[in-house]
C-alpha cells in the first residue's frame, strides 16, 4: 500500500460514509430520546454512542439502565444484542490481508456496524483499513452528536413528537430484518414466532414478572438455538 | 442505583470484544454448523423480540404503534431502504396520533 493508495481509499470511505451518517442521524436522535428516558446526560449519551456505535445494542443497554439491571445482566444483554457483529467480524477477518498489522485490526474493529461492515465487505479485493477510517470519519460523529441532541431536545419536545421520533428505531429494525425474511422463508417464520412468543411472555402471568431485557435474552437464545438445530443453514447463506 | 459510567463501560467492553477478537485471532472461517446457524439466526430473532411488544409501550397509543410497525414491515417488504422506512414509520405515528390521542 502506497501513501497515495491510502489517501485514495480514505476519500472513497469519506464519500461512502456520508449517506450512512445522514441515515444514522435520524436513528441516533431517537436513540437519544431512549437515553433521556434512562437518565443519561447528553455527554453520557455522546460517549455511549461514540464508544458502542450499535443501534440495537445501545437501545438494549439504555433499557437495562432504565430498569436498573445488574452489571452482569447488562453484559449478557449486550452480548446478545450485538452477537451478530461476531459473525460480521469473522467475515471481515477474511477480508484483511494476512499480513495486516494488529494496530489496524484493533482500529477497524472499533466501528464494525451493520452499514459500515456492508460497505467494507463490498469493496473489491483486500480491505485497505484507510477506507474504513474514511467512512468512520463521516458517519460516527453524526451518530454520536445526534444521540446527544436527542437527549437535549428529548425533554423539550411535545409528547407527540417524542412518540413519533421513538418509532424511527423500530422502523430501522424492520428495515434490517424484513428484506431477508422476504428471501428466506425460515427467517420469515422465525420473525413471526418471535413476535408471538415475545408478546405471550409479556402478558402471561407466569412469565410477565421477568424484566424485558432478560426476556429478550431468554427468547433470543432459545428461539435461535432451536432453529439452528431444526434448520441448520446451508453453506451459501452464511457467506456474507 | 448503579453507576451509569460503569454501565457504559460494560456496553463498550462487551461490544468491542465481540467486534475485535475475531479480527485479531480468526484466520480461518468458522466450520461448526450449529454455531454458524445460531449466529445467522440471532440478529433476526433479537431485533424482532426487542421490537414487539415494546413498540406498543413506547408510543403514546398502542394502536398507533401497531399501525406504524405494520407500515414499516410493509415498506421494508416493498424494498425501501433503512432511512425512508424510519421516516415513514415516524410520520405514521405522528398522523395516527393526531386522531387517537
Amino acid at each position: 500500500m502506497t501513501v497515495f493508495e491510502n489517501k485514495q481509499a480514505f476519500f472513497d470511505g469519506v464519500r461512502d460514509g456520508l449517506p450512512i451518517g445522514m441515515a444514522y442521524f435520524a436513528v441516533a436522535f431517537s436513540l437519544g430520546i431512549a437515553a433521556n428516558n434512562a437518565g443519561l446526560t447528553p455527554f453520557q449519551g455522546f460517549a455511549a454512542s461514540a464508544l458502542v456505535a450499535a443501534s440495537a445494542g445501545e437501545y438494549a443497554g439504555f433499557s437495562m439502565i432504565r430498569d436498573g439491571a445488574t452489571y452482569l445482566q447488562m453484559a449478557v444483554m449486550i452480548f446478545i444484542a450485538n452477537a451478530r457483529y461476531l459473525l460480521m467480524s469473522c467475515a471481515l477477518s477474511q477480508k484483511f490481508s494476512e499480513k495486516e498489522s494488529v494496530f489496524h485490526r484493533l482500529f477497524v474493529g472499533f466501528y464494525l456496524t451493520d452499514e459500515l461492515f456492508g460497505i467494507a465487505i463490498n469493496r473489491p479485493g483486500k480491505l485497505n483499513p484507510y477506507y474504513s477510517y474514511g467512512a468512520f470519519s463521516t458517519s460516527i460523529p453524526l451518530w454520536a452528536v445526534a444521540t446527544a441532541l436527542g437527549i437535549v431536545t428529548g425533554s423539550a419536545l411535545s409528547p407527540g413528537l417524542v412518540s413519533a421520533f421513538s418509532m424511527s428505531l423500530f422502523g430501522m429494525f424492520m428495515a434490517i430484518i424484513i428484506p431477508t425474511a422476504k428471501e428466506n422463508r425460515i427467517v420469515l417464520y422465525l420473525i413471526c414466532a418471535s413476535f408471538i412468543l415475545s408478546y405471550a411472555f409479556s402478558v402471561l402471568p407466569v412469565f410477565s414478572f421477568i424484566s424485558s431485557g432478560t426476556r429478550t435474552i431468554i427468547l433470543t437464545v432459545g428461539i435461535s438455538a432451536a432453529s439452528a438445530m431444526m434448520f441448520p443453514v446451508k453453506e451459501e447463506n452464511t457467506n456474507e | 442505583m448503579n453507576n451509569i459510567w460503569i454501565y457504559i463501560f460494560i456496553m463498550f467492553a462487551v461490544s468491542y470484544a465481540i467486534r475485535v477478537l475475531p479480527l485479531l485471532f480468526l484466520r480461518k472461517p468458522i466450520t461448526n454448523r450449529f454455531i454458524k446457524s445460531f449466529l445467522y439466526y440471532v440478529p433476526y430473532v433479537t431485533l424482532a423480540v426487542m421490537s414487539f411488544p415494546a413498540v406498543l409501550e413506547t408510543t403514546q397509543s398502542p394502536v398507533s404503534g401497531a399501525i406504524a410497525l405494520a407500515v414499516a414491515i410493509f415498506a421494508a417488504w416493498k424494498g425501501m431502504a433503512i432511512f425512508p422506512v424510519a421516516v415513514i414509520s415516524c410520520v405514521t405515528i405522528f398522523i395516527t396520533e393526531l386522531f387517537l390521542v
